[in-house]
């Protein structure tokens, strides 16, 4: 006893009990130090705005000074009655349906053309069709909108009048019944790219002696495509089916520029030219926020339950 | 037997088509291009054609010669310089830090990051708006460069953690016998060793900042901290109808965004597939 209380240096045991908390110390200022940076962006940036939204969205606030006025969901009701607000939503998903029923397809034949099989210059359309992707939608929107433009003299009037006789120049963009069609093929120029890059992908992981021995056991080229190539690509159809949801529904730029701020006459408003039109160019900060809100809740519910229901086998595989 | 006869009719058939589609693709560009070297007048009569009144260079030279061009090309580079060297040192610290070591709540806090990809800017950007005026960063680079490293954290880290879970533990066992550091494993041995992963998120990253008009357009009230985008619409609505001048500043913009993409397109690629495809 006596003995242990004037002892200077301390037990292996001792030694090693400092040692571990001393090691466990540093971890922790390691992994504080790592993650506290980029977590604290991501926390000021990203998630206390999106839960400040629904705060805001119950008052009326044109953003001077701190919200007062409450109004309950006044914001909403008077959001989802507006409309102009059920116009874009509609183009929005108008927009996502074309996207699924027309653009996906168009890309996954492109890939099993391009990425399958002999062909020359494989590489050399595989560059030029995802070029469009590199663009800023700034600069897509403003040489698509002189394609387009009213004037005889403009592309795809010019193209037209030099093929069709006695053909009378179109205004492609103020037809209020057909613009969000022209949208929509613009869209698909700039993106189509993208998608088809993402097949290419996925058919490099598919081996092909699978879809050989297809062939050698009599299968058509419809067969082996239908039941061994497409199943064995499901994974990644199923990611493109979400980018391409989730991309329709965030359009902005594009739409904003190439439509003249949603024209003619809001019908080819979408939920983000809505919200930037109604909301913030306005400073109506409380009922952009409900915009925003409900923006959030239609992304939200998609992603949470298309990944819960259809893709939640492909993170199992992985 | 059959499917040999039927090859080159099946051939014309496909190349026709991929030739045709490539026409569609280049068609406005090529125009565009072309358009920036003639008068205005020849550009809106025929849209292709070569500049029969000898070549505009003056379209360039109003541009070129103009200090905002100059200015909103050097901001753009800050906002893409800060936005990317952010993404890449906060992205690849927290990779690691989720990929190679273990501690409590490190599910929860990935988990709570991956909620990001569940929101891109443009959904949010009414918060962001009002968080960034909320911050007094209206009219800051801060309020651009912060907010879009934010949202691009997410996607980054994924990228970069599949690449790091991909290192084997044996080598980091080795270089801590060694007498190397965490710190000294992370920037002397991983990072070098994740050089493709970091280029593919730092090309996607570029061509995000580069192009980003949203976000300025809100936090920048003042013009001269414009970037290109926003120049180019500023340019577009004071020259209106003088096209050939419009297609003048798209060139200016579109060659050296493709002339990036033929140098940086296995990076993009490798980027977007989470390394899947093969240059």
């Amino acid at each position: 006893m006596s003995i242990s209380r004037f002892r200077v240096l301390s037990t292996p045991y001792e030694q090693a009990q400092t040692d571990r908390r001393r090691r466990q110390w540093d971890k922790a200022l390691f992994v504080a130090l790592f993650t506290l940076p980029g977590m604290s962006l991501f926390f000021l940036f990203v998630l206390i705005p999106i839960m400040q939204s629904a705060y805001f969205s119950l008052y009326d606030w044109n953003g001077f000074g701190p919200p007062t006025k409450f109004i309950e969901f006044d914001n909403y009701t008077r959001l989802l009655n507006h409309s102009i607000f059920q116009t874009a939503l509609v183009n929005s998903f108008t927009l996502m349906i074309l996207s699924l029923t027309i653009q996906l397809p168009l890309a996954l034949s492109l890939a099993l053309l391009v990425g399958r099989g002999k062909l020359h210059g494989k590489k050399f359309f595989r560059t030029v069709l995802f070029v469009p992707y590199v663009f800023s939608e700034v600069i897509t929107a403003i040489i698509w909108r002189y394609v387009l433009s009213p004037n005889e003299g403009a592309l795809l009037n010019a193209l037209l009048g030099a093929v069709i006789p006695n053909f009378q120049p179109v205004g492609w963009l103020a037809d209020r019944h057909t613009v969000i069609y022209v949208l929509f093929a613009v869209l698909t120029w700039k993106y189509f790219g993208f998608h088809m890059i993402l097949y290419m992908a996925g058919l490099q992981g598919i081996p092909a002696d699978l879809e050989d021995a297809a062939r050698v056991d009599g299968g058509t080229e419809w067969q082996v495509l239908r039941f061994i190539t497409l199943p064995l690509l499901g994974s990644t159809i199923r990611l493109t089916v979400f980018l391409s949801v989730l991309g329709s529904f965030q359009q902005f730029v594009l739409a904003w520029v190439l439509t003249n701020e949603g024209g003619p006459v809001n019908a080819s408003q979408l939920i983000a030219t809505y919200l930037y039109k109604f909301g913030i160019t306005q400073l109506k900060l409380g009922y952009g926020s409900a915009v925003a809100v409900v923006f959030f809740a239609i992304t939200l519910v998609f992603s949470l339950g298309y990944q819960r229901m259809i893709m939640r086998r492909d993170y199992a595989a992985n | 037997m059959l499917s040999q006869q039927r090859q080159p009719v099946q051939n014309v058939f496909k190349y026709g088509f991929l030739i045709a589609l490539c026409l569609v693709i280049m068609g406005p560009v090529v125009t565009a291009v072309l358009g920036s070297i003639r008068t205005n007048g020849e550009f809106m009569t025929t849209p292709f054609g070569l500049p029969r009144q000898g070549i505009q260079w003056q379209n360039y030279g109003d541009i070129l010669g103009s200090r905002s061009f100059w200015n909103s090309l050097f901001n753009s580079i800050i906002i893409t310089a800060g936005v990317t060297g952010l993404n890449i040192a906060l992205g690849s610290m927290l990779a690691f830090v989720f990929s190679r070591i273990s501690f409590r709540g490190r599910g929860l806090l990935f988990n709570i990051l991956m909620i990001g990809l569940l929101f891109p800017l443009v959904v949010a950007i009414l918060p962001i708006f009002i968080q960034v005026r909320q911050l007094n960063l209206i009219n800051s680079m801060f309020g651009v460069i912060l907010p879009l490293v934010a949202f691009g954290l997410p996607g980054s880290v994924i990228i970069l953690r599949n690449f790091f879970i991909s290192i084997p533990g044996e080598l980091e066992d080795a270089s801590y016998i060694d007498g190397c550091s965490t710190f000294g494993f992370f920037r002397h041995i991983l990072m070098p060793m994740a050089r493709p992963a970091l280029l593919a998120v730092a090309t996607l990253q570029v061509i995000a900042s580069w192009n980003e008009y949203f976000l300025p357009l809100l936090v920048f009230t003042d013009p001269a901290l414009w970037p290109l985008p926003l120049g180019i619409m500023q340019f577009q609505g004071q020259y209106g109808t003088d096209y050939a001048r419009i297609m003048a500043y798209v060139t200016l913009l579109i060659i050296p965004a493709v002339v990036f993409y033929l140098f940086a397109e296995k990076y993009i690629v490798t980027g977007l597939t989470g390394g899947e495809l093969k240059g």
